[in-house]
Parts: structure tokens; C-alpha cells; sequence
């Protein structure tokens, strides 16, 4: 009975959520609505798990030399945030809560985000090498569109109608293809679920 | 050791330091760069313009401060003319630190424009599982937000009155950093065939640009030159032509370190294939 009642759990939610997708009346409607609001029970329920497992790991962490400052900053960062926005009102602009969003994280992110113009750089300096036939196919490609995209691009009108063509035919092509195998695999993924013959999400006993 | 062959083994550090080099410099001495506007960001302009006074568009700001550098300021251009035409703006984020990113954006262009929350526009908030969250806003916004960022119940709130879902609104504008511009693709556009627009950073561009052939968006605004397109159709000059000149330069370097590279490694190659080296 411990696998076998999961199993039918999943396999009735999967099958109603299947059949409510198709059909669009207001019975679906309230099934979809009711589901929803299990979907966010669901993370309500895990969100605290998350929150305990990052604040023991982080706390057993205090206790190695090495990692301790790593760790109080997190526990620090972490436990501020949430002191700050306990009210309703600190979400809004000029709050202190929002004073460390903007003043703290939005430079930190910004920043990380901006030394990847370097590693960029350095990359293309690396790789971008005409090595085999396929290399300078992806090298002369990059370049046709990079003239188009860059600020003073489209550098022609040619250069406007081959990137045109290269994202909107070759491109779609191998996006549609890849995005259809994914959509099947997917597909066949969520019916070996439902249908009780891929087990492995339980876990083990 | 040859030029070429110093050229093949150049440090690390020196690319750094040129691109450091070319975002400084146009910060020191700034310069214009000409700006053609592309017919997909112009779509998106006209939609705006021919949007009537009163009327609803739906944006949803799905990036996180990383992106702000190239996303703030096509948000920016989109909502100044939106608010300029008396254009009312249901904003919602299914980005965690979106938010932030609303709260920032209208706290600076409501109040420059004299726009009243809950009259001109509404913030619903942030909700995860995007996917779930866009078909439940199709049903009524009321089903994922029953009240609005503030609390404010959305039944309360007079900008709210007769407006349900997708349905009531012009057209829905994604301008957004990650994966979510796929979500309001399948489960928006897709299933509920509302107009579509996105916002995307610059290395996003190839990834969607398929998808305005295929009908199922109607314009893209690309990275910080979508931005300064923007600026130029609405006569609202800002971060995004500011940032473009730094554009220019950087690309420049770019694409003059990919040639030395290129060159450096023939001629090392041929040198190597005259002494029988292998490669």
C-alpha cells in the first residue's frame, strides 16, 4: 500500500489534469483553480524544508575555519532580509528593506553580471578560430550576425536579409526540432508517470 | 617566438584589460552613435501608439537587477509612453527579485507622470510556477492575485473594476532575462492567442527571433540597441542610447581580437606545417 496509493494518487491528478487542459468549461476552471491552489500549499509546505536546510548547513559550517565568514554572511544576509520585510509596508520604495535591495543586491548582481563582457572576450579570443570546416561555418555565421546586431548594425541591406534568413529559416528549423523532441520526451516522461510505470520520484524505501 | 606565436599565447589579462579600457574611455569622452530603428521593435512602438487613451496593456517584468543594465531601459522607454498616452498598465513579475525591479520602476515614472497606483496602474505582485501562474491569469487575474502587490484586494481597486483576464487587455509585453518569454510563448500566446511581445537581453536575440515569422510574437525589442531604438521612436533619451556608445567600442575590440586570433593562427599554422608539425 505504500507505493500503490501515491501511484493512484498521481495517476487520477495526471489523468483530471489531462482531460480539464482539453476541455474548457467552468467544472475545468474550478479544477484547474483548486489545483492551483495545491500547487502553492505544496511550496508553502517545502519552502520552510528549504529554509532549515540551508540554515543547518550553514550553521554546522560556523564551525570550520575555513568557510565561517562565507556562512555568517549568508546567515546574517538571510536573517536581515527577513527581519526587515516582516511588515507589508517595508516592500515599498525607501524602505530600509528596500534600501538593501537596491543599494546591496542590485550593485552585487550588476556587477557579477558585468565581468562576463571579460570572460566574453576572452573566450572568443580562445575559441573563435577557423579550426575545421564546421568551426568556420559557426565563425562566418556569428560574424553575418553579429554586423547586425551590433549598435551601427544592419551594415546593409544584404547583411539585414541574410541574418534574416539564418534566424528565421536554418535557425527556427533546429529550434522547432529540438523543442519538438523535448515537448515527446516530455510527453512520454509525464505518461510513464502517471501510469505508474516510472517509480523512481518516490524514492526508496 | 614570432609575433604570431606571442599572439596565440597572449595573457588573459590583456583582454581584460582592453575591454576595461573600451567601457571606460566612452564614459570619459562621450559620443553619439546613429541609431536605425529595426521594424520588430517598431511594431512594438506602434502597438503602444495606437493604443487608446483608457485602454489596458499587460507587462510583465520577469529580470532581475543582473539584467537591469540592458532591460531598465526599454521598460522605462515602453512605460513613458504608455503612461504619456494615458495608457493604463497591469504590471506583474514571475521573476523572484522582479519586484524590486517594478517597485524601482514605478516609483520613478508614476510619480514623474502624476499616475495614481490602483487608478493607472496596478502591480499584481510576484507568484512562482510560471507556467501555472499565466494559465491562471487567463481564468482571472484574480485567481493567482486575489489583492495586489500592497495588499490592496484587486476588487477594491478602480482601475480593476471590468477588467478580468487576457481578454480585457490590448496585448501583453514580456521584457525579461530568462526562460519565461517560453512560458508566455506555449501557455500564453499559445493557448490563449493574446498579442505578444517580448523584451530580451542581447544573447537572447537569436533564440526568438523564429518566432516573429512564425506570428507568434509581434515585435522584440533586442538588448540594449532594441532599448536605444526605443528611446529614439519616443523621444525619451536615456540609459539605453547612453550605454549604446560603450556598445560600439566593446563590439569593436570583440570582433578586432576574433581577427588577430584568426590570423595569428594561420600564420602559426603554416609555420608549423613547413617544419612538419602537426596542429
Amino acid at each position: 500500500m505504500k507505493r500503490e496509493i501515491p501511484i493512484l494518487i498521481v495517476g487520477i491528478t495526471g489523468f483530471t489534469m489531462l482531460i480539464q487542459y482539453f476541455i474548457p468549461t467552468g467544472w475545468s476552471e474550478f479544477i484547474f483553480t483548486y489545483a492551483q491552489d495545491w500547487t502553492i500549499v505544496i511550496g508553502i509546505l517545502a519552502l520552510p524544508l528549504g529554509i532549515w536546510s540551508l540554515v543547518k548547513a550553514n550553521v554546522s559550517k560556523l564551525k570550520v575555519p575555513g568557510e565561517r565568514f562565507y556562512s555568517s554572511v549568508l546567515l546574517g544576509g538571510f536573517l536581515i532580509m527577513i527581519l526587515t520585510c516582516l511588515s507589508r509596508e517595508n516592500i515599498r520604495m525607501g524602505s530600509f528593506h528596500m534600501d538593501i535591495f537596491t543599494y546591496v543586491l542590485v550593485p552585487i548582481q550588476a556587477t557579477l553580471f558585468s565581468l562576463l563582457a571579460f570572460y566574453v572576450a576572452s573566450a572568443a579570443y580562445r575559441a573563435f578560430r577557423a579550426r575545421s570546416i564546421l568551426a568556420t561555418i559557426l565563425l562566418l555565421t556569428a560574424f553575418i550576425i553579429m554586423f547586425r546586431f551590433i549598435p551601427l548594425g544592419p551594415i546593409s541591406d544584404l547583411n539585414n536579409s541574410v541574418v534574416t534568413w539564418i534566424l528565421t529559416i536554418p535557425n527556427m528549423a533546429a529550434k522547432r526540432a529540438l523543442w519538438m523532441g523535448i515537448g515527446l520526451g516530455a510527453t512520454a516522461t509525464a505518461m510513464k508517470i502517471i501510469l505508474g510505470i516510472e517509480r523512481t520520484y518516490m524514492g526508496h524505501d | 617566438m614570432t609575433f604570431f606565436e606571442k599572439m596565440m599565447q597572449i595573457d588573459r589579462r590583456w583582454v581584460y584589460l582592453a575591454i576595461g579600457l573600451a567601457v571606460i574611455i566612452p564614459a570619459i569622452i562621450p559620443f553619439n552613435v546613429p541609431v536605425s530603428v529595426s521594424p520588430e521593435v517598431e511594431k512594438i512602438y506602434d502597438f503602444v501608439d495606437s493604443t487608446d487613451t483608457g485602454d489596458y496593456i499587460f507587462i510583465s517584468v520577469d529580470y532581475d537587477p543582473a539584467s537591469m543594465a540592458e532591460l531598465h531601459p526599454m521598460a522605462t522607454a515602453i512605460i513613458n509612453q504608455a503612461f504619456e498616452k494615458g495608457i493604463k498598465i497591469v504590471f506583474v513579475t514571475l521573476s523572484q527579485f522582479g519586484a524590486g525591479m517594478v517597485e524601482q520602476l514605478t516609483n520613478e515614472l508614476a510619480t514623474k507622470h502624476n499616475k495614481v497606483v490602483g487608478e493607472d496602474y496596478v502591480f499584481l505582485g510576484y507568484r512562482p510556477y510560471p507556467a501555472i501562474t499565466i494559465m491562471a491569469m487567463a481564468v482571472d487575474f484574480r485567481v493567482p492575485f486575489p489583492s495586489d502587490y500592497y495588499g490592496t484586494p484587486l476588487d477594491s481597486l478602480p482601475m480593476m473594476n471590468g477588467i478580468k483576464n487576457f481578454f480585457d487587455v490590448k496585448g501583453v509585453i514580456d521584457i525579461t532575462s530568462g526562460n519565461t518569454a517560453e512560458f508566455w510563448l506555449t501557455y500564453g500566446n499559445g493557448r490563449f492567442g493574446f498579442p505578444l511581445a517580448i523584451g530580451i537581453t542581447g544573447v537572447m536575440s537569436a533564440d526568438y527571433y523564429q518566432y516573429l515569422q512564425s506570428g507568434q510574437l509581434f515585435g522584440i525589442i533586442p538588448g540594449v540597441k532594441g532599448a536605444a531604438e526605443y528611446e529614439t521612436l519616443v523621444h525619451y533619451p536615456g540609459a539605453g542610447l547612453d550605454q549604446i556608445s560603450y556598445q560600439v567600442i566593446a563590439h569593436a575590440v570583440i570582433l578586432l581580437f576574433i581577427i588577430i586570433s584568426n590570423v595569428a593562427y594561420f600564420a602559426t599554422r603554416r609555420k608549423k606545417s613547413k617544419i612538419g608539425g602537426s596542429i
